[in-house]
């Protein structure tokens, strides 16, 4: 058995027929933005809560992350979506991590950050980037406010049992190349479907020697790859990363739960529908150029020509994605100007992203004019990164210094780029109008937004070195 | 939920690739807690001119006969990005109760089948034959049959094409049933389960953040 299924067996309450299984949720993790609809769902069908202990909520999504904020929100309708939310919870008896909340945080840097999910739990949120925190070893996923309320009304969800894909990265990775570049890496080369809706398990040394916060970036973005969810196995480096959590089990409940987790590995004879070997020397900083995270490719080549497509309807979408970036197809992506850097969302916005850029933008400065926004994770990394003296180095190189949030990472109608139509982003997705009406987003890892917010223009990481 | 048996409408042809949940509702326009008033915010960003609700006749939708579109028809991994349920409801409450795709975004189509949006997957070149037939300007040929009873699609010139979709999802289309309700028959199950699993796994059961300490 691989190791989500083992995870899938520990879960099952009842199986359903039609390769479905009724499978028991940890935890359920809501936000401002569908966890008040979840919760008025249920409240107005005259249902109950099932278990609101399992239940953990945040505030993240359309709240500022402007110094000072409080319930007032750029976002039209904000605040009904902020009172809604708090007051359906304080009603179903809902821990809610609330603005000036030390614990406040996207929630998916939150929840493992604090130790509320750890290795081999299921989890869920209204949010297509749960799969994050398949980084410290859960088995975690998507869903709508349907679902959400399901699992509210039931602490369970019937689900179909996916296929398992699993994903070796071998050799080391190079200087300047980052978790964010494998797999914007594997998403270019494989496509935004190349993971069917299945598990992938992502193993290999380069696995082993990342960090859990690395792991979290890659298990992040696997829904941009079509996966239905992704983890990576714990081991060592997760036990010790959970040792560090406020919430971790205690006393001889982590006696158990440790041995619990190093048990979670997938047998040697364990089936997958498909395997991909990434050798990481190959890989270089990855940087989008298109509408989709698969319009992808290393900093120093070319924008792909759609003639080359494989079909029909993928060379017009190419061609409508390479209108929509004003790009033609042999352009080098070096060099092209950008008018606004975005360092945050839930791909890169922890501790260690933070550090990264840091060592490029230490004793330099952003680009003249260039509006450079940095946002940490959560108020816990947020407070951290003040601790080490990261804000010093990002507010002296013209980055403003946020509280945390989602804030840029989607264009909600408030808080935007200004005039900036042209951004270097950590964030998770370049799609149409994603982070602004018209705005041309390039995905990158922190160091490569870094690099080009001083350049105020595309720029390889590699090309200006740490400053430290 | 409105179930789905068989569906005869005009098809609109929509052929691009992972067209994600931002493009068929964006953000902005999911400033409600409602579950309704998204149908004239379908596809906002391409539907109207930009920043306004000035009609773009260039959009396929705006254009007849397709402005009366029950069926889509798209390029690969549709619903892709968002978890936003939003996103299937504009399409319904637009009057789309039928997608065609190679593939979907794994949580749109959950989203889909639990508000009575019938996603049919087809072969590529299947895909093809369909928009080649529906995108010849009139009526009769941009019309379709999606069949759930037969599990096909029909098109107005009678080719018929087979689709397979899970047999619990087909019928919580058919019969429109409410999931939660069938769920919480099973609620000795669950509690059986959670009984076993709490000896099992009690760290699972202990909720610190309860407590009120923080360090």
């Amino acid at each position: 058995m691989t190791v989500a299924e083992k995870i899938w067996q520990q879960h099952s309450v009842a199986e359903l027929g039609d390769a479905t299984t009724l499978l028991h949720i940890d935890r359920l993790m809501l936000h401002e933005r569908s966890g008040g609809r979840m919760l008025k769902g249920v409240l107005d069908a005259g249902r109950t809560v099932y278990d609101p202990s399992m239940v953990v909520g945040t505030l993240d999504h359309i709240i500022d992350t402007t110094p000072g904020r409080g319930d007032r929100t750029l976002f039209a309708g904000g605040a009904e979506f902020i009172k809604t939310f708090r007051d359906s919870a304080a009603l179903a008896e809902v821990q809610v991590f609330d603005i000036g909340d030390a614990r406040q945080g996207i929630v998916h840097v939150m929840a493992p950050e604090l130790g509320i999910v750890s290795p081999g739990m299921t989890l869920v949120c209204g949010d297509s980037h749960t799969p994050t925190v398949g980084g410290v070893g859960a088995l975690a996923w998507g869903i709508g406010v349907t679902q959400g309320e399901h699992v509210l009304s039931t602490q369970c969800l019937a689900v179909r049992r996916p296929g398992q894909m699993r994903v070796c990265f071998e050799g080391r990775l190079a200087p300047f190349v980052t978790a964010k570049d494998m797999v914007l890496w594997l998403i270019g080369r494989y496509g935004a479907n190349g993971g069917k809706g299945r598990v992938v398990e992502m193993v290999g040394p380069v696995i082993r020697s990342l960090s859990v916060e690395g792991r979290m970036t890659l298990c992040n973005m696997m829904v941009e790859f079509g996966a239905w969810t992704a983890i990576v196995p714990p081991d060592d480096v997760t036990i010790e990363y959970m040792a560090g959590r406020p919430y971790r089990p205690t006393g001889t409940c982590w006696d158990s739960a440790e041995i619990y987790w190093r048990n979670l590995a997938s047998d040697d004879d364990a089936k997958f529908e498909s395997e991909i070997v990434v050798d990481c020397e190959d890989i270089e900083p990855q940087v989008s150029w298109g509408t989709s995270t698969e319009h992808v490719m290393g900093i120093t080549g070319q924008v792909p020509d759609p003639a080359q497509a494989g079909s029909d309807i993928a060379r017009a979408s190419m061609e409508k994605a390479l209108k929509y970036a004003d790009l033609r197809p042999g352009d080098p992506l070096l060099g092209l100007g950008i008018e606004a850097a975005f360092i945050g969302s839930c791909t890169n916005s922890r501790i260690e992203d933070l550090r990264l850029a840091a060592g490029i933008l230490t004793g330099r400065k952003v680009a003249p004019g260039l509006k450079a926004i940095c946002v940490p994770g959560s108020t816990q990394v947020k407070h951290q990164a003040e601790s080490e003296g990261l804000d010093d180095v990002f507010k002296a190189a013209g980055f403003e210094w946020r509280e945390a949030g989602c804030s840029l990472c989607f264009f909600a109608g408030g808080d935007s780029f200004g005039a900036a139509k042209r951004v270097i982003t950590t964030t998770n997705r370049n799609f149409e109008n994603r982070q602004g009406p018209n705005v041309r987003s390039h995905l990158a890892s922190p160091v490569t937004v870094a690099a080009s917010a001083v350049r105020g223009a595309i720029a390889d990481p590699r090309a200006l070195g740490f400053n430290l | 939920m409105k179930s789905f048996v068989s569906l005869r409408g005009i098809a609109a042809p929509l052929p691009i690739d992972n067209i994600d949940t931002d493009a068929i509702i964006p953000s902005r326009e999911t400033q409600s807690v409602a579950r309704f008033g998204y149908g004239e915010k379908l596809f906002a960003n391409w539907r109207y001119r930009p920043g306004t609700r000035e009609v773009n006749p260039n959009f396929i939708l705006n254009q007849a006969p397709y402005d009366r579109a029950e069926i889509l028809v798209a390029g690969q991994n549709f619903g892709c990005g968002s978890s936003r349920e939003a996103a299937v409801w504009s399409l319904v409450q637009f009057g789309i109760r039928c997608v065609i795709s190679e593939s979907y975004g794994a949580i749109f189509r959950n989203n889909a089948i639990r508000n009575g949006l019938l996603p049919i997957t087809l072969a590529e070149n299947e895909i093809k034959t369909i928009l080649e037939e529906i995108s010849q300007l009139n009526s009769a040929n941009a019309t379709l049959t999606a069949d759930l009873k037969s599990c096909s699609v029909i098109t107005s010139t009678g080719l018929v094409f087979d689709f397979q979709i899970a047999e619990r999802d087909r019928e919580m289309l058919l019969s429109g049933a409410d999931e939660i309700e069938l769920t919480l028959l099973r609620q000795a199950e669950i509690e059986a389960f959670r009984e076993q699993d709490r000896r099992a796994r009690p760290w699972v059961y202990d909720a610190l953040w309860l407590s009120g300490k923080f360090e």
